[in-house]
């Protein structure tokens, strides 16, 4: 059997079907619900089935249209930066505020893939998210937490 | 049928219903093109302010609010691939391809034209139609309900490309897997949770819809190091296309139209199958139709690629009052908020409200037709404007995706965790992506797992465990054998080109 990476895919969907069925195995139903036609636990065990059926035949059949990927040639490391700005503003977005954290969120991503237009990256970052927050928070009244704004009396 | 028809228009061509249907058609179109803020999100914005009104221009306005924020759902849709509303999710399909071609401004103006078709025909049939389609929707139980998502997930699956059903089917299984965590619906029982409190209401379809969609698209193209090249001629203004749609594309345009408002229409009647099914069923007969030339361009910028899913997704649209108005059962998420606005009129919707309320049914139904006629008005000329938003080059663009996607998440739960299970599910799909399994049916199966597994629920209940629901009916078998018709044939097809 030719090993390739779809086939490794396969196999950890394999595992985590298999976990999974374990964990619906492992739901706790009420007592007279035990022996019910249906309970908690019917659909997900059927899922977990479904899911080692699917996989293991993607294991066991051929593969006629094996998918290669030069790894050589993809940005991780731009991607991973990219991911760990994402954490870092999903991290802070509730302590700090939405619109310090979104707008710096943007002016640094912008600056990481490779924009030094710094005027641009300015206008679509502090006064873009200040405009959009009007739009949600000032017109469409949705709620926006802000620590921030309502520390230096912006925000009500 | 006429003295009602007489009633609605006499209501709906007052002038402040029609300012509320253009109203609700322009901030729907706005809110729907924002990824995140669907239809839901902007009628449960405007339940307050129809507080203000009678029960019949209420309900118009957040009628033209549904129409305009699906048009919209499918604006961003074409040029973000960002669907914000499930029922556009196959609109991306072959309008974002299409987009990246080059051809975003025809993209819209497809989706416009049959945004608009889709909706006239529907209401049309609507108009004729509403009393028998009741009974026929009421002649629907659990097995067939059961039976119709299998066909759905099956449809989808079929259609993904050469050599991936297996793939496509992981993916509808994965899908339904992340849509059994949290509580049973029955039981209140948690599931998947791992003690976790966060997880407890499951997983928000925004969530894996922009985590599958926006940000894996997002992620994919930083990863795959795109050409700036090709990444300029994408934002280039003179790329973007005419609006105009030529003759061979009209012709197109002609066969998809009619087939696919049918299709739409009668799925929106079911309640709870509503424009996402109807949408998708659509894309996957139309691919089914076409001769093997056309169906090679599906998925890479299809005009009936792009058209069915449109014309139906509205025809769905039209199709979900039918159920909500005369048997009080919604036709999908957003006509349930529309039966909660309703109930807060003290307007109780039922086989009786024809009799009782004849101006809301009517002038809902006349609404309809004036909305769409406002939304090609409102849309078409401003399609152009609209599209400028792909003229934002990639550096900015890839950014602001991410942070609508954020924003959509944040907005509605205000929760760290929430975030980062976004971004894990784009990480695990953006991989996925890179060795061709598609997104596609792992949405189509997360929006389905609730009610796949209630009407299941329902029919082994009935049945006694049994599993003879599945043929004891006749209209489950045929949808059954529809099912099975089209595995073979898929496999039949695929395993005739091998050879």
């Amino acid at each position: 059997m030719n090993i390739n990476t779809t086939k490794i895919i396969s196999l950890l969907f394999f595992i985590f079907s298999a976990f999974y069925l374990y964990t619906a195995y492992q739901i706790q139903v009420f007592a007279f619900d035990e022996n019910a036609p249906f309970n908690a636990r019917t659909f997900p065990i059927y899922l977990g089935y479904a899911g080692l059926f699917f996989s293991g035949l993607k294991l066991i059949l051929p593969d006629p249209n094996t998918i290669k990927v030069e790894h050589k040639s993809l940005e991780y490391k731009k991607t991973g930066i990219l991911i760990l700005i994402a954490i870092i503003y999903g991290a802070t977005i509730l302590k700090v505020g939405y619109f310090l954290t979104t707008s710096l969120f943007l002016f640094v991503s912008y600056y990481f893939l490779g924009e030094r237009r710094w005027i641009l990256m300015f206008l679509l970052s502090f006064p873009f998210v200040a405009a959009f927050m009007y739009l949600l928070h000032g017109i469409l009244d949705i709620y926006l937490r802000d620590p921030f704004l309502q520390s230096i009396g912006v925000m009500g | 049928m006429i003295e009602g028809i007489l009633i609605g228009l006499t209501t709906a061509l007052t002038f402040q219903n029609i300012l509320m249907v253009m109203v609700g058609c322009f901030f729907g179109t706005i809110i729907g093109m924002l990824p995140g803020l669907g239809p839901m999100t902007a009628i449960a914005l405007m339940i307050p302010i129809t507080y203000g009104f009678d029960p019949a221009t209420g309900l118009i306005l957040m009628a033209g609010v549904y129409y305009g924020a699906v048009f919209g759902g499918s604006t961003s849709s074409i040029l973000l691939n960002a669907p914000g509303v499930p029922g556009t999710v196959a609109t991306s399909f072959d309008g974002y391809p299409m987009a990246q071609q080059g051809k975003a401004g025809k993209a819209l103006a497809i989706a416009a034209w049959s945004s608009f078709a889709g909706g006239t025909l529907s209401a049309i049939y609507l108009l004729f139609m509403a009393p028998s389609l009741s009974k026929v929707s009421l002649s629907f139980r659990s097995p067939d309900y059961f039976a119709l998502m299998i066909l759905g997930l099956t449809a989808i699956a079929a259609f993904s490309s050469k050599g991936q059903f297996l793939k496509a089917m992981m993916m509808v299984v994965l899908g339904l897997m992340l849509a059994s965590v949290g509580q049973d619906s029955l039981s209140d029982i948690t599931r998947f949770t791992f003690n976790n409190m966060n997880l407890t209401d499951g997983i928000s379809f925004v969530l894996v819809v922009m985590a599958t969609f926006a940000m894996s698209e997002a992620l994919t193209i930083i990863l795959k190091r795109n050409d700036p090249t090709s990444a300029a001629k994408q934002v280039s203004l003179t790329e973007l296309g005419s609006i105009k749609i030529n003759k061979e594309e009209r012709t197109k345009m002609y066969k998809t139209i009619p087939r696919s408002s049918v299709i739409g229409f009668l799925i929106g009647v079911l309640p709870g199958a509503g424009a996402t099914i109807a949408s998708f069923l659509a894309y996957g007969m139309e691919r089914n139709v076409v001769s093997d030339e056309e169906k090679e361009k599906f998925g890479k910028g299809s005009v009936n690629g792009l058209s069915a899913p449109e014309t139906a997704n509205n025809a769905a649209c039209s199709g979900s009052f039918v159920p909500m108005l005369t048997l009080g059962i919604p036709g999908s998420g957003t006509t349930a908020v529309m039966l909660g606005a309703l109930l807060g009129f003290g307007v109780q919707p039922g086989p009786r409200l024809y009799m009782t309320n004849p101006e809301i049914f009517w002038s809902i139904i006349m609404s309809m037709y004036i909305g769409m006629v406002i939304l090609l008005i409102l849309n078409l000329p401003l399609i152009p404007y609209i599209a400028r938003i792909l003229a934002v080059p990639k550096n900015y663009l890839i950014p602001l995706i991410l942070f609508f996607s954020v924003t959509g998440i944040y907005v509605m739960s205000f929760n760290n965790f929430d975030i980062y299970l976004m971004i894990g599910i784009a990480v695990v799909a953006t991989f996925l992506r890179l060795y061709d399994f598609p997104m596609p049916p792992l949405i189509l199966a997360f929006v389905l797992g609730g009610l796949m597994e209630e009407n299941l629920r329902r029919s082994l209940l009935l049945s006694n465990g049994s599993w003879e629901f599945l043929w004891d009916r006749t209209l489950t078998a045929c949808i059954l054998a529809t099912t099975i018709l089209i595995v073979v044939w898929h496999i039949y097809k695929t395993f005739k080109k091998k050879n």
